[in-house]
């Protein structure tokens, strides 16, 4: 234990207060591929962080490592001030520490992974009942606002398969809002969408953005991204290759990659 | 009723399958009750063999997937009727030198239990692979999804893992549970007074072979069609949620 209290003194920082997530040096390999070589963010609490890349930069395994979903190979990743135990070779020390973290980060998936054998309603009220322990009732009551709010009010007891991706990804937002998430995980959550029903998907996620929601996203929407961002990283082979305030990101990149990468996504 | 029977030439037959001595039906289903309580206790102690099993070579070690190749291996290669005289036979043989090694005589295995866990070790190897393969069958991303929300282990397995590989394992499990039926008439070699052995005692009694044999594939018959019915509505409710393949409205 000493080992980890030592550690959890030097990431006492004056503004730790605020940070919502604190990611230090993480690497991930696959065997002998090294994904993420070493990337370190920061978010603060109300940050939209949207994370941008070509296809293999690392972006999707870097959010999945923040919810161990991927073993990071080392590195520190400390969420809401409460660094996560890892083993020399990145396993967590405590499976139950893990849990705890993970109910506080609302996952969004591209595939969206509702659970096929229960209607939208027993989607957004499982976690809620049986990891939280919320009472049926008052899950339920909770559940039926989210849905309403992500326009799905009327398809409460309907079956993910029988309803379009853009309206399965926005019960899945209303699953991951139901717990509550103090960060929200966006993992390319329009990618697997016909373009006719992304705007449905970025209209509930800018509304969040809105009110304030800390969001790591990920995402191939430039556009939206300039929009809703308050900081965006950029990663190249695993490594962040710039980073900024959208307006200085998009309006005018430094690095050469960036720009090549801004010119072919258009 | 009496006329139909006799023009048909079959009053003969309702005599011997009367329900009262000297009819021989009650035997026959004494014999049918037996058999079904046998086939219900070795599908379910098959169907626990079988989440482990598949648990253990899914996700066990070296060690447990190893063990469990070999079970299933055995299992499935060698004939039913002579796995259950061995099981039999051992397993009655170690029970009783068990006991009289601590000091008690010989016990008396009652045949109920001994079938239930000769049959039940039998469903349990076939059990482990149409479970392992429905549960391989689960889309990752469910499971993942569970993950990601905080859900331990355990109760992946129970609101996630078992629900969502019902509609994957019910076929399977349908047909081990018709086999399961049948097999209990193996049960007959080691003198166990299910329904194949009662029909055999009835027919040699009265020399009706041919009326006992067809009243028991009779019996068999409804059994078979009875569990298709109960069945074809667990398939319907572990299918919820997913669109018919014919395309027909949910």
């Amino acid at each position: 234990m000493a080992v980890s209290d030592s550690a959890a003194k030097e990431i006492q920082a004056p503004d730790e207060q605020s940070e919502a997530i604190r990611v230090t040096d993480l690497h991930k390999s696959f065997g002998s591929l090294e994904v993420l070589k070493g990337v370190s963010l920061t978010a603060h609490k109300g940050d939209v962080v949207a994370i941008i890349g070509g296809s293999g930069s690392g972006k999707s395994t870097f959010l999945r490592c923040i919810n161990f979903l991927e073993t990071p190979t080392s590195g520190q990743i400390v969420v809401n001030g409460e660094e996560i135990l890892m083993r020399a070779d990145g396993t967590p020390v405590k499976r139950r520490q893990i849990e705890r973290v993970r109910t506080r980060l609302g996952m969004v998936f591209q595939a969206f992974n509702l659970w096929t054998h229960r209607t939208l309603l027993e989607n957004v009220i499982e976690v809620p009942i049986h990891v939280l322990k919320v009472p049926r009732a008052e899950a339920i009551e909770k559940a039926k606002i989210l849905l309403d709010r992500v326009g799905l009010g009327d398809k409460a007891d309907t079956f993910p398969s029988y309803l379009s991706g853009g309206q399965q990804q926005r019960a899945a937002i209303a699953r991951a809002l139901a717990v509550d998430p103090s960060v929200m995980l966006f993992d390319e959550p329009t990618s697997a969408l016909d373009p006719e029903l992304v705007g449905e998907v970025l209209t509930v996620i800018r509304d969040l953005a809105a009110e304030g929601r800390t969001m790591l996203l990920v995402t191939h929407e430039m556009k939206f991204a300039r929009e809703v961002a308050t900081h965006v990283v950029y990663l190249f082979e695993g490594c962040i290759e710039e980073q900024g305030p959208p307006a200085e990101l998009f309006g005018n990149p430094k690095s050469a990659r960036l720009q090549q990468f801004l010119q072919t996504v258009g | 009723m009496e006329l139909i029977l006799e023009t048909l030439g079959l009053a003969r037959s309702a005599e011997l399958l009367a329900l009262n001595p000297p009819g021989w039906g009650g035997n026959l289903l004494r014999g049918l009750a037996n058999s079904l309580q046998i086939a219900f206790g070795a599908f379910g102690f098959g169907l626990v063999i079988g989440l482990f099993g598949a648990s253990g070579k899914l996700y066990g070690g070296v060690v447990v997937r190893d063990l469990l190749a070999i079970y299933t291996t055995v299992i499935r290669a060698v004939p039913e009727l002579v796995l259950i005289l061995i099981l039999y036979y051992v397993g009655t043989d170690l029970i009783n030198q068990v006991s009289q090694a601590m000091g008690y005589g010989r016990v008396e295995i009652s045949g109920v239990v001994a079938g239930i866990w000769v049959l039940g070790i039998v469903q349990g190897a076939y059990a482990t692979e149409v479970l392992r393969g429905a549960i391989q069958a689960v889309p990752k991303g469910q499971i993942e999804a569970a993950r990601a929300y905080g859900m331990p282990p355990t109760m992946i397995m129970r609101r996630v893992t078992i629900p969502a590989m019902m509609s994957f394992a019910t076929p399977g499990l349908a047909n081990l549970w018709l086999i399961a039926t049948k097999d209990t008439a193996l049960l007959a070699i080691v003198g166990f007074s299910e329904l194949t052995l009662e029909t055999r005692q009835a027919a040699a009694s009265t020399r009706a072979y041919f009326t006992f044999f067809l009243a028991a594939g009779a019996l068999y018959m409804m059994v078979t069609l009875f569990s298709g019915a109960i069945f074809a509505r667990i398939e319907k409710w572990a299918r919820r949620g997913q669109p018919s393949l014919r395309g027909t409205s949910k």
